[in-house]
């Protein structure tokens, strides 16, 4: 919540002199409170009010890049508490943690799969997107030399250096230089020291308080000692004090702007269990996490993490969609097969994977339906007989075949004979309902 | 700067509802706050888990989750009471699949001969579903209700095209009932209203917003479902209030993650744990959003889910 029309106008010179284009300061307060105006349309305003009205209108949660270059991460910007309300923004990022008390055979074996880790789904690459390098042993030089071999198997991978030792902190760090690093453990023991070297190193600092009191504190004090890029962690563990601080953070933030816990949340969810992690860490991809640390990344639990961030951060007014066209999978020849569907993203990759499996090469017809999946747009009247015959005639795509053949999703094998009146001298073939039957589909066909 | 949590009080409130006879009921819903902020309000119960079990052999799951039941789901019976005694099923969800007219095409006597004989074997709540398939679930569903009557069921899903004769069953013979509609809170909200003006008890409803799986439209239900809650809540809606329901199984163990072996995708990882990743964060994703009450097949994805809520309250 940002000021109101009236607290502004007490901030602004009240002259009424007009510069600004409105006839009084109190008018140009209100268009100020409505984000209708800037402040720097009144030449007259103290310093000391625009470092106010600034920071009252800076966004509620802070936008911080972590890590540098192509692997780098977005993380805050958020607006709003639910989903449908608005998309959320940046979609939260995960770590996995690698303890400096490892052989280095192993921490370069996890590095390894870090960089391995990339997915493509609905044609978007996701992705382990960070390390944790957590000073485990306690020991100084051991953590420089874990850094070390980070820095070099893992290389453009954001870091965070885990540790309360300032002088640790320092000698990782220097592995990571222009990197934009999170140095994690700054808490009431430690945060003149460890300010500094984040200052130094151009790093991120990871607040480790006990609770939410002592988080608000912290980052104040951090703050004035000069550091303005922070992510929080309250201290929660157990998956109810997550929720709890999670929300009351991101509420704070949004509904009251309260500035001090205006920051990115990283939660360390570690557990014994993979699929339990799995689970918990699920619950911070909904409820408000940016960064979530995890003890291990196996590839089934990767999958099903990825895909559910995919779902929460989609946007929910615009089905992710493809452009209309005629698609070549493979080099189709002109008595390649045909084929048609709509272009919801999830419906394209599904079906253009499964042709591509069949290793046939194919022509996919993707309709613009506004981004619905088969049977959506098919109950919503936008692929219908008259539309899809419109859409073929307009492609073009007939002089590219041999035969006028096309072969439609099985769901709507009803509009067969009505396509078939629509389009004159094609034949209409129905395929199997679900995509992955396609390739036995067009095995029997060859 | 002193923090002063921003802590909302909620006007509505969902309604707790009480299923099975036997050993005493089992109970979910009646918070007054958004899931899991028992920092604010009253979560006075834990959501419910039921096993799903089929009246035919389960044919067309996918063999990671067939094979957990390979030796006793060959007779609901004996599934019923593995589930129960062998893997302390809270609930057991008996889908009356076979009496699709696609598949065995059963009678709806055949139906109420089995839902007798589950109902019979366990002391657990039971859940009579039918195929969903709207013409034939009508009498199926009536004939199930009556077979069951006293054992305080849950009876589903009544939609749009056929709750009258469903709901009236229900109603007849004291049981709960799940009413589906179709991803659209302004559906949900108008077959609740349209059942309660039969004379059903809104208190006596299950919402069932319509289920998706991970990864293939997930983020539809789980916005309905937060919507719906935040109606229920902040707004008072009486018609919003009842428990949602999560019938996750079948919507998880057909999509591919779910089937395809390692060897063709080795970069998706194991085929057994990511099964039962992919219904166990599911669960945990709609959980989150609202729905008080799961139906769910995997006996490793329902104890880790169950092993998560305990850690959430
Ligand atoms: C998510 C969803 C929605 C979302 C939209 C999501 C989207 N972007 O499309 C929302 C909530 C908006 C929605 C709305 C509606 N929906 Co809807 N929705 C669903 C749901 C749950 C999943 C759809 C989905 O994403 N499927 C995944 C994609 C990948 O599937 P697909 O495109 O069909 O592709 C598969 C196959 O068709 C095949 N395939 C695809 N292309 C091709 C091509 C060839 C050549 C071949 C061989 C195969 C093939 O491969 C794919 C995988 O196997 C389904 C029920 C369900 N669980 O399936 C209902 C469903 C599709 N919806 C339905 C309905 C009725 C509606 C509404 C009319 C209802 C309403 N609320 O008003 C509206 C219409 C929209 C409008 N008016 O704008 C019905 C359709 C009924 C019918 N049989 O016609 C369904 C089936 C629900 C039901 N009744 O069971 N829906
Ligand atoms: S320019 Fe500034 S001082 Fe002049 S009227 Fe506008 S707000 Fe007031």
């Amino acid at each position: 919540m940002a000021l109101s029309g009236v607290e502004i106008f007490k901030l602004l010179p009240k002259t009424n002199c007009k510069k600004c284009g409105h006839p009084t300061c109190l008018a140009f307060a209100m268009k100020l409170a409505q984000r209708q105006a800037t402040l720097d349309s009144c030449p007259d305003v103290s310093e000391e009010a625009k470092k106010i009205l600034g920071e009252a209108s800076a966004p509620p949660v802070r936008p911080i890049t972590f890590g540098s270059g192509d692997k780098a991460v977005k993380m805050g910007e958020e607006t709003v508490l639910f989903r449908h309300d608005k998309k959320f923004v940046n979609p939260c990022a995960f770590a996995v943690e690698i303890k400096d008390t490892l052989p280095d055979t192993e921490m370069a074996a996890i590095a390894e799969r870090v960089m391995q880790s990339e997915i493509d789904r609905v044609g978007q690459k996701l992705r382990i997107d960070a390390i944790v390098l957590s000073n485990a042993s306690g020991d100084a030089g051991k953590l420089e030399a874990a850094a070390k071999v980070i820095a070099s198997k893992a290389a453009g991978v954001p870091v965070i250096i885990s540790t309360k030792d300032a002088g640790a902190a320092e000698a990782a760090a220097k592995s990571f230089t222009g990197k934009r690093p999170i140095i994690y453990g700054v808490d009431s023991s430690n945060a003149e020291a460890m300010a500094a070297v984040a200052k130094a190193n151009k790093a991120i600092v990871g607040i480790a308080a006990n609770g939410l009191d002592e988080l608000a504190a912290l980052t104040e004090k951090v703050k004035s000692l000069g550091v303005e890029d922070m992510v929080i962690d309250s201290g929660a563990r157990k998956a109810k004090e997550i929720i709890e601080h999670n929300t009351l953070i991101r509420r704070a933030a949004i509904k009251k702007n309260f500035k001090p816990l205006g920051y990115p949340i990283i939660n360390f969810m570690q557990r014994e269990d993979g699929l339990h992690e799995a689970l918990v860490a699920a619950i911070g991809v909904a409820k408000y996490a940016s960064i979530i640390v995890l003890s291990s990344i196996e590839k089934w639990k990767n999958l099903a993490l990825f895909t559910l961030r995919q779902n929460i951060y989609t946007d929910p007014q615009v089905p992710m969609q493809v452009e209309q066209k005629v698609y070549n999978i493979g080099e189709p020849k002109a008595e390649s097969p045909l084929f048609i569907t709509t272009n919801f993203s999830l419906t394209y990759f599904i079906v253009s994977g499964e042709i591509e499996n069949s290793k046939v090469a194919s022509r996919l017809a993707v309709m613009d339906c506004e981004g619905l999946s088969v049977l959506t747009a098919w109950a919503a009247g936008k692929f219908t007989a008259s539309k899809i015959a419109q859409f073929i005639t307009e492609s073009g795509v007939e002089k590219e075949i041999a035969q006028k053949e096309l072969i439609i999703p099985g769901y709507v094998a009803i509009l067969s004979g009505s396509i078939e009146d629509k389009l004159p001298g094609w034949k209409i073939t129905v395929g199997p309902r679900e995509a992955n039957a396609i390739p036995a589909f067009l095995k029997t066909r060859a | 700067m002193a923090f002063t949590p921003t802590k909302e009080t909620y006007s509505g409130k969902v309604y707790s509802v009480a299923i099975g006879a036997g050993d005493g009921p089992v109970t979910f819903g009646g918070e007054n706050v958004l899931p899991f902020h028992s920092f604010e309000g009253a979560t006075p119960n834990k959501p419910v888990i039921a096993f799903e079990i089929q009246d035919v052999p389960p044919a067309d799951w996918p063999e990671n989750v067939r094979k957990p039941f390979e030796s006793v789901s060959g007779d609901p019976v004996t599934w019923a009471k593995y589930c129960q005694d062998e893997l302390k099923a809270a609930a057991i969800a008996l889908r009356l699949v076979g009496t699709h007219p696609d598949r065995e095409n059963r009678s709806p006597e055949d139906a109420a001969k089995t839902v007798k004989d589950v109902l019979a074997a366990i002391k657990v709540p039971l859940i009579i579903l039918g195929s969903n398939h709207a013409e034939k679930d009508s009498p199926v569903l009536v004939a199930a209700s009556g077979a069951a009557k006293g054992g305080n069921c849950v009876i589903g899903k009544a939609q749009e095209a056929n709750y009258k004769t469903i709901a009236a069953a229900a109603m007849a013979n004291n049981h709960k009932l799940i009413a589906m509609s179709e991803l659209d809170i302004n559906l949900s909200k108008q077959l609740n209203i349209l059942i309660t003006q039969m004379g059903f008890e809104k208190e006596r409803l299950i919402t069932d917003p319509m289920c998706s799986a991970l990864g293939y439209g997930l983020e539809y239900t789980y916005s309905v479902m937060e919507r719906i809650r935040l109606a229920a809540l902040t707004q008072n809606d009486t018609t919003m209030q009842p428990p949602m329901l999560g019938d996750i199984g079948m919507y998880v163990w057909k999509v591919k993650e779910t089937q395809a072996p390692e060897s063709d995708l080795p970069h998706w990882g194991s085929l057994e744990e990511r099964g039962i990743a992919w219904e166990a964060v599911t669960a945990i994703g709609l959980l989150v959003a609202g729905a008080e009450f799961l139906i769910m097949r995997h006996p490793k994805a329902v104890a880790e889910v169950q092993k998560t809520i305990e850690e959430l309250i």
